[in-house]
């Protein structure tokens, strides 16, 4: 196992170093291509995203420099740069990417996002043939925990964005938000992000009022929604059942008898504020009506953070889950390193085996068929017993960590080369026969 | 034996009572299946249970017991349909204990059986019990409903987290529960009331409006038809709607309760 990761996080840096970190998505192929050729790199790939950059290598030795990597490719120095890096060698840059694609490095933990765009990372360095056969393991088995995580924890199941809490609240009022229609009171980013998710689930149509009748426009088109001139404000409020304000006003602009209005001309159908703005637009007093359910930012920030506790015990569940998946994943690994040697080292026996028959049969004269048998199963069973022991120490080695010092060994003292290097010994053996 | 598949229904409907319980302070997902489970089963032992009655052929629906397994059978048959339709089963934390009550009072003995005093309107008896009892299970339901809404709404304002995972449907889905169930009393107990009107005339030659009975009966369908028109009028519903609903099933409750003081309307064998 020489997987080397090195990355900078949300939390290990600033937003300036990620932002000169961050590798476009148009140029993520030539980096992938880059960092192979890069010494002691024998596969690698990228994660580039707005939280974090990474860099996961197989490496020659374990021991590469993907810091160097770093520098050259980015043209900074170490003083730079090395403060924000974290780097991660063998089971540890295992655990880093399971934890990255379960969700669980993120900035918002359990989001989802983040196994998409590891995944489309994959995509494009398996595509260059930056990803082949380490790699290759190492990823489908990250995607697997990540499925897993998601599957048995509850650490992706809610969300705690103060969008989609106001999205649950308003669930729990409406039943359904098919067909409710949103307003938005003073055109924000965080109102708009929160008319996105409700739009996202179900709500049908959408007002926008805003002091400046332009910016109302503006929104509304975004949303193929309707402008409302801000002295309309009363007027078409009652029309909606959810309205999200975030004015600067300086006082409340919404007070109980506008609420006494509203509930009047809907019918009584209830009415769900959602106030993030601060000083408050909703008036409190306008909140104790029945039928009128107001939500402030603190409430929001408050559901949100009940949630966030909620999540922070499904993570521990998930992080048990982690640890014992890389220790799976490492002791298949250790497994499938002693199976090449055994393979060469059977190999290896077998065309001695055949070598030594071919150059005494001469000898032999004519063997009946059940002689040759004979012949056949006396030195196959001789060399099954000599390798006996050698793969029984090779495979009880894999299971634990001296694997790596035991298939050096046999490799040794059986002079067994390469897959690579194996053809031409190969050869070799071939000519020697008669 | 009637009365035996009774008592096997009422035993169901225990664990219906127990959930109706625990459901007011905890959320289970595994209680409140098998709430419903033990539910349908306690159903088909009351069915069987009415059916033999029915077959004996000296049914008496105008005995107390009887009327009383019957109402309990029919609110049960609306808690389903709920059920079939909303997919919550949290209506029951009202409905349960009702059933439970009036199907413990029915199973207590089995009744002598005599004939009531209207035996030349038999059909429009049973019709008038039938459509009465109807009217009073939706009622029953729209009360429960009205109550739900109450604690929702109060855990919404109260802004606790933990209102995001209470046991209870969103707060517009309860005032639908609510207000179907309304709507679908109404003609059933409109129909009910002038059907036993009608009895009452053949019988009496004239209905007497000062009659217990009588009078607490028009009062709880003056009082259902208010909930339905300010409803559909103005949209009451929360503390309002619940005030009404209270207010017409415990005129419900009187009308019931007048059985036993009315002149008119007596139950045989009670």
């Amino acid at each position: 196992m020489r997987f080397q990761l090195i990355g900078v996080n949300h939390k290990s840096a600033p937003l300036e170093v990620r932002e000169r970190l961050a590798i476009p998505e148009s140029r993520l192929p030539d980096t992938c291509r880059e960092l192979t050729a890069y010494p002691g790199i024998e596969e690698g790939m990228v994660i580039s995203t707005c939280n974090r950059v990474e860099i996961v290598a197989h490496t020659t030795n374990g021991h590469a420099d993907l810091r160097g990597f770093l520098h050259d490719h980015f043209h900074l120095t170490a003083a730079e740069l090395d403060a924000h890096l974290y780097e991660f060698r063998e089971k540890d840059a295992v655990r880093h990417l399971f934890r990255v694609a379960s969700s669980l490095d993120s900035m918002v933990v359990g989001e989802a996002q983040i196994l998409g765009q590891v995944k489309e990372a994959y995509a494009t360095a398996r595509a260059v043939g930056a990803v082949r056969g380490q790699l290759d393991q190492l990823f489908s088995r990250a995607f697997a925990v990540a499925k897993r995580v998601r599957s048995e924890t509850a650490v992706g199941s809610s969300s705690v964005s103060i969008a989609s809490v106001a999205v649950e609240l308003a669930k729990k009022i409406f039943g359904t938000l098919e067909g409710k229609t949103v307003f938005i009171v003073g055109a924000g980013k965080m109102s708009e992000l929160a008319a996105r998710h409700l739009m996202a689930h179900g709500c049908a149509s959408i007002f926008v009022a805003n002091r400046t009748y332009d910016r109302a426009i503006g929104l509304a088109q975004k949303f193929n929604g309707q402008a409302i001139r801000f002295e309309d404000l009363y007027n078409t409020c009652d029309r909606a059942d959810i309205v999200i304000t975030s004015t600067g006003a300086p006082h409340a602009i919404f007070r109980r008898e506008h609420g006494e209005q509203f509930l009047s001309r809907r019918k009584n159908r209830p009415m769900f504020f959602i106030d993030i703005a601060v000083p408050r637009d909703v008036s409190p007093e306008m909140g104790k009506l029945d039928g009128i359910f107001t939500y402030d930012i603190d409430d929001l920030q408050q559901a949100v953070s009940s949630h966030v506790a909620d999540r922070r015990k499904e993570a521990e569940l998930a992080e048990a889950i982690i640890t014992s998946e890389v220790e799976r994943f490492e002791a298949r690994l250790q497994t499938l390193d002693v199976v090449p040697t055994i393979v060469s080292l059977q190999d290896h026996l077998e065309t001695i085996r055949q070598a030594e028959i071919d150059r005494v049969r001469g000898r032999m004269g004519h063997l009946t068929p059940e002689q040759e048998m004979a012949v056949e199963a006396l030195t196959r069973g001789i060399i099954n017993k000599v390798m006996h022991t050698p793969i029984t120490t090779l495979k009880t080695a894999a299971k634990e960590s001296e694997a790596t010092t035991v298939v050096d060994v046999v490799r040794r003292l059986f002079n067994l080369h390469d897959k690579e290097a194996a053809p031409p010994e190969k050869k070799r053996e071939v000519e020697t026969r008669p | 034996m009637s009365l035996l598949w009774l008592r096997f229904a009422l035993a169901c409907y225990f664990i219906g009572l127990v959930y109706a319980f625990v459901a007011i302070t905890r959320t289970s997902d595994l209680f409140s299946r098998i709430a419903l489970h033990a539910a349908s089963l306690g159903m088909v032992f009351h069915f069987v249970s009415l059916t033999e009655l029915f077959l004996s052929g000296h049914v008496v629906w105008a005995s107390v017991h009887n009327g009383e397994s019957l109402l309990a059978f029919l609110s049960m048959s609306f808690f389903m349909l709920i059920y079939a339709i909303y997919q919550t089963t949290s209506p029951g934390v009202v409905v349960f204990p009702v059933v439970f009550f009036l199907t413990f009072v029915a199973a207590l003995d089995e009744q002598p059986v005599l004939l009531t005093q209207f035996v030349s309107h038999k059909g429009w008896l049973a019709a008038h019990i039938f459509l009465i009892f109807i009217g009073y299970a939706a009622l029953l339901v729209s009360f429960g409903a009205s109550l739900l809404y109450l604690v929702q709404e109060r855990r919404l304002k109260a802004k606790k987290s933990a209102s995001l995972i209470s046991f209870l449907p969103a707060l517009e889905v309860i005032d639908q529960i609510g207000y179907r169930s309304l709507l679908l009393g109404f003609p059933f107990m409109t129909l009910g009331l002038l059907t036993g009107s009608v009895v009452a005339i053949s019988t009496y030659g004239r209905l007497d409006f000062l009659d217990p009975k009588i009078l607490l009966s028009v009062l709880m369908w003056v009082v259902y038809m208010v909930m339905v028109f300010t409803r559909w009028n103005s949209g009451w519903r929360g503390r309002r709607a619940a005030f009404l609903a209270t207010f017409a099933f415990v005129a419900a409750l009187a009308a019931w309760a007048a059985n036993y003081f009315s002149a008119i309307h007596r139950f045989a064998a009670s």
